[in-house]
């Protein structure tokens, strides 16, 4: 049977790992090679690292640095920052990456799903929506939280998967490295909807944040940045991850439908 | 050695990875020559299926895979989409397969939807064992692989499968005849377990 997949979502700036809060504040926690290197180590499910400077330099995606992490990565990685073309994401394909994931892309220019997925096939194609909260809904944003899109959420999210899409990540700006839980009122809004494979991030503070996540809606990707690179109530840098024993509890006691 | 298939599909480098960790000799083969002296083959794939056969078709290599693995019965792994190009064909595409295993690719069914399964089929699950193989000896128990793919191989042959996964019905997660092997699943991003199955292949 298929299993809810845990998944540390790293962000990249400067070519150094950060941190954020609310998607600002970035505080630095280390080096990328290093936490994959660690992460391999504690068999994660699966990685989700975003160049969160690509796009806003309006530059292209560090190539080296994504071929240095997938050659590292014993685990699926997926990558996303500045893809702006299918050239690009060809070339990061061929890199060893086996996701890649547009968001200013996905609004701007959605035919460049459409073309990812007839060439590469949409299982890799991979769509990251920053949402906020607002006083009808939730607001789509791109350019790290500054720019409000002017889409109906649900209503976009039903044409990204018409164009096409693999999986759907959804990110909430407002609980961003909060660690106080998951958005669940959210992720129940969407579950209606998304026939894709879906994964959240945002909000996540402890295990039983996760647990609390599959419980409610079985098989989902649970992502958290924080939890799996602060340890503590001072949140010391420290990169940690449930052993495959705490995976399989958490699982077990929460997953009640396998 | 072991020759890993280059022709601009397929996660390369995290095949070389892993035999460079586990001191066995391979080569990224992209050209004729590559395959000299060559013992087993690795075929990745990622992408859609007519894709990965025009890259494949415009390597250059098919007639020299096809007299390895036909003639010379060398052994090859397909892995993910590269386990599909074994077929006769796909629904996902128009071109036909390299038929080197009989059966065919289909898609998975929408109703898989109706039992709140998503598709495509991403992240981890059990592969269970049909039948004794060499390449699936030491896994772990109840091993678990990771999977990402929309559509999977259909055997003609039901002795041609090694191993199932149950997502909504059953699959074929590996599947080998004679000297050919395939893996939905990717071994080369599957932990220990894929390790295992890496090294068996060699081990042949």
């Amino acid at each position: 049977m298929l299993y809810p997949r845990i998944i540390p979502c790293l962000l990249v700036k400067n070519k150094g790992l950060v941190k954020t809060v609310k998607f600002r504040e970035p505080k630095y926690v280390g080096d990328p090679i290093n936490a994959v290197r660690i992460f391999n180590e504690k068999k994660v499910d699966e990685l989700i690292v975003l160049d969160i400077d690509a796009t806003e330099q309006d530059r292209e995606p560090d190539y080296r640095m994504i071929e240095n992490l997938a050659i590292e990565c014993r685990m699926p990685l997926c990558y996303g920052g500045g893809i702006k073309t299918f050239e690009q994401a060809s070339n990061i394909f061929s890199l060893g990456v086996e996701k890649i994931a547009v968001s200013s892309s996905a609004v701007n220019n959605p035919q460049l799903i459409s073309q990812i997925s007839a060439q590469v096939g949409s299982q890799s194609m991979v769509v990251v929506l920053d949402v906020k909260k607002s006083f009808s809904g939730y607001d789509i944003y791109i350019s790290n939280g500054r720019k409000k899109v002017n889409r109906n959420l649900i209503e976009f999210v039903v044409e990204l998967q018409e164009l096409g899409i693999g999986e759907l990540v959804i990110n909430s700006i407002d609980i961003d490295g909060v660690m106080k839980g998951y958005d669940l009122y959210l992720v129940e809004l969407l579950r209606k909807i998304v026939r894709v494979p879906l994964t959240i991030m945002g909000g996540a503070g402890s295990l039983t944040d996760i647990g609390a996540l599959i419980n409610r809606f079985g098989i989902i990707g649970a992502a958290a940045g924080s939890l799996f690179v602060f340890k503590g109530k001072y949140k010391a840098v420290l990169i940690n991850y449930p052993t495959s024993r705490e995976k399989e509890l958490l699982i077990a006691e929460n997953a009640l439908f396998l | 050695m072991i020759a890993i298939v280059d022709y601009g599909v397929g996660n390369i480098r995290a095949f070389a990875n892993i035999y460079s960790s586990l001191g066995i000799s391979f080569k990224i083969a992209s050209k004729l020559s590559d395959f000299d002296s060559v013992t087993k083959i690795i075929l990745p794939g990622v992408g859609a299926f007519d894709y990965a056969m025009s890259r494949l078709h415009l390597s250059g290599l098919r007639d020299k895979l096809n007299e390895l693995v036909l003639e010379r019965k060398m052994p090859v792994l397909g892995v993910c989409v590269g386990m599909q190009m074994l077929a006769r064909s796909s629904e996902e595409g128009t071109l036909s397969g390299l038929g080197w295993i009989d059966g065919e690719v289909k898609k998975f069914d929408s109703s898989l939807l109706n039992q709140g399964l998503n598709i495509p089929h991403m992240g981890w699950n059990n592969i269970v064992l049909s039948k004794y193989n060499k390449i699936t000896k030491d896994l772990e128990t109840a091993p678990r692989f990771y999977f990402l793919h929309s559509y999977y191989f259909c055997c003609s042959c039901a002795d041609d499968v090694v191993a199932i996964t149950e997502y909504g019905d059953k699959f074929a997660s590996v599947v080998n005849s004679d000297n050919v092997y395939g893996i939905q699943c990717h071994p080369e991003k599957s932990h220990n377990n894929g390790i295992t199955l890496l090294k068996n292949f060699w081990e042949l």
